[in-house]
């Protein structure tokens, strides 16, 4: 460094330097996924791995019938591929999102190196979600084949593409806020606690085994269970992957992911903010 | 684009962050960092150092007044004026994600350098910092000194105008505090404006071109340390333990040939004294005179801690 070499400094006006701010973050967050693709895998393999093996392979095997006849199983197969692609999403978007903010906002306060990068507080907020939309994506490519190819009855999809390729970014996207809302809401130390509290009962209440329509026998189960956003991310699924298996009209499953994308995008970065400035 | 034209790299009018409760954590704060120096904010815990330095970073929004860095204001336009700010927190923030290289090449990407430019700037910096031979290794594998250094790294990479660094050298041992140092004064006869802040008298008093001295987030004084030492018009400091009453060994003592003031700190009596040779005895002798034992005593010459006590009355440590 010369004498004059803080004079040469040109500051670039806040929408560029936020932009390669932006690009830059995205980058790193991407060089450590890279880093760790065999942590990555495994994350996302094993929950939708283990569930597809024992209700598609082993209880059919066993002669445990959850659909009831052969053609029942098949179908069965066929709707639990949409509940395991949509609790894959979820999942994923804690854990690429809510965990390593634990660590960031938490003992290691990495955050606040993070944070001076030269764009504003909010944008690196929308980074993560980026960033974990991006892995829910890659997670939607990796649990897909495997859903379609274990099950020991045929799976039968009907792939309506327009669908599938709405449904999965927005999905993502959804997955990728609720971990930012997790994140960022709650104290860093009481974070894995969500698993419990709420990760566990959004999968086991999400529509995952069976079509919404289906709870119609339970009605205050049916109607409580709209709270969750995985209700129409499973929906989705089915409306995108299946024919013949019922499903929510398009407006409703649209309607709510996108008002839930919404909801918890700004109560997310509204979190970080309150995290980050004092 | 602004380049910087002033050479005032900091300015604070009113600068007031107030915390629920009432808590003043900054009050009023009105300060001129100038372009080059090495500008020391010093002060006991809690006395505002650390607010000061989050609401000229932008991390905390002042609830009165303004701050610029770099002629830009920070509330106005905090993305902008981050391009012009290094800062070294007081906690460990590196990357637990990346190797010692990467928290260097990431850090100039987020500012906008190329891959090749950042990895240049890194390269170099290693190198200076004697990091190279650690640059693929995993930050959980540095030192303490180790990582501050690369903290350092880290804030100046992107060559702001202005480093901040918090109570940079408490935590670390002797041996990584004196590297620090020779880093700061090679940083400082570069040309780097530095403001940092510090609860230990003599970092301000080795480092620093210029110290506020900063008590309930205020200003009690401002000058350079030898400004500051003189201001206190004296120049030994006797502290004198009695097991009589302190408070009227202070008044007996102050009526001595050549005592500027004396005054009770801690329990024990400090003196003020100019003129005065053969200081010890004089003062034994006349704490004797008055009728009081002295179990303990001890000179010293003034320093910012003295000042500090004088302006306080209390001392530096928490």
């Amino acid at each position: 460094m010369t004498a004059t070499a803080t004079d040469l400094i040109e500051l670039r006006p806040a929408g560029p330097a936020a932009r390669r701010a932006f690009s830059g973050l995205l980058l790193r967050d991407l060089h450590v996924l890279r880093k760790n693709a065999g942590q990555f895998a495994i994350r996302t393999i094993m929950q939708p791995l283990l569930l597809v093996f024992v209700f598609t392979y082993v209880f059919p095997k066993i002669g445990q019938r959850i659909g009831g006849s052969q053609e029942a199983q098949a179908a069965f197969s066929t709707l639990l591929m949409a509940g395991v692609m949509a609790t894959s999403l979820i999942f994923q978007g804690v854990q690429a999102v809510a965990l390593p903010l634990v660590q960031e906002f938490g003992f290691t306060r990495e955050i606040e190196d993070r944070v001076m990068a030269p764009l504003p507080v909010w944008a690196a907020a929308v980074e993560k979600l980026v960033s974990g939309s991006v892995q829910g994506l890659l997670a939607a490519l990796v649990v897909f084949p495997l859903a379609a190819v274990i099950p020991a009855t045929p799976v039968h999809l009907t792939i309506r593409w327009e669908y599938l390729l709405t449904i999965v970014p927005l999905a993502a996207w959804v997955g990728a806020a609720l971990g930012l809302v997790m994140g960022t809401r709650v104290a860093p130390q009481q974070v894995p606690l969500l698993f419990s509290i709420v990760v566990i009962p959004m999968t086991f209440l999400g529509a995952i085994y069976y079509p919404w329509s289906s709870l119609s026998p339970i009605p205050w189960l049916q109607y409580f269970v709209l709270l969750n956003p995985l209700v129409y991310m499973s929906e989705g699924f089915r409306m995108a992957l299946t024919s013949g298996v019922p499903h929510m009209h398009a407006s409703a499953i649209y309607g709510a992911l996108i008002g839930f994308a919404v909801l918890l995008t700004w109560f997310g970065v509204d979190g970080f903010r309150g995290r980050v400035l004092g | 684009m602004r380049a910087l034209a002033s050479d005032e790299v900091i300015r604070t009018e009113q600068l007031t962050k107030v915390y629920p409760g009432d808590i003043r954590a900054v009050d009023e704060l009105d300060l001129e960092v100038h372009r080059g120096e090495i500008f020391g904010l010093l002060g006991p815990n809690g006395a505002g150092k650390t607010t000061t330095v989050g609401l000229l970073t932008t991390r905390i929004i002042p609830t009165s007044g303004r701050a610029w860095v770099g002629g830009i204001d920070v509330v106005a336009a905090p993305a902008v004026a981050k391009q012009a700010i290094g800062v070294v927190p007081q906690t460990n923030t590196l990357d637990r994600s990346l190797t010692v290289r990467d928290n260097l090449t990431f850090h100039g990407r987020y500012f906008g350098m190329t891959a090749h430019d950042a990895r240049a700037a890194a390269d170099d910096l290693l190198k200076r910092f004697l990091l190279a031979d650690r640059a693929d290794a995993s930050v959980y594998a540095l030192s303490g000194g180790m990582a501050q250094r690369l903290m350092v790294a880290r804030a100046i990479l992107h060559r702001p105008p202005i480093l901040f660094l918090d109570e940079p050298t408490a935590g670390l041992d002797p041996q990584s505090r004196l590297a620090l140092w020779e880093i700061l004064g090679e940083l400082h006869a570069a040309g780097q404006t530095v403001l940092l802040t510090t609860h230990y008298m003599e970092e301000a008093d080795k480092l620093c071109d210029r110290v506020a001295i900063m008590d309930h987030g205020r200003i009690l004084a401002l000058d350079t340390p030898s400004g500051l030492k003189a201001s206190i018009d004296a120049e030994t400091v006797v502290r004198v333990v009695t097991d009589g009453d302190p408070a009227a060994l202070a008044t007996r003592l102050g009526e001595m040939d050549g005592a500027a003031r004396a005054a009770v700190v801690e329990g024990a009596v400090n003196l003020y004294l100019k003129g005065v040779t053969g200081v010890i005895p004089k003062v034994v002798d006349a704490a004797e005179a008055a009728g009081y034992r002295v179990t303990d005593l001890s000179s010293t010459e003034p320093t910012l801690e003295t000042v500090f006590i004088t302006l306080t009355g209390k001392d530096l440590r928490e």
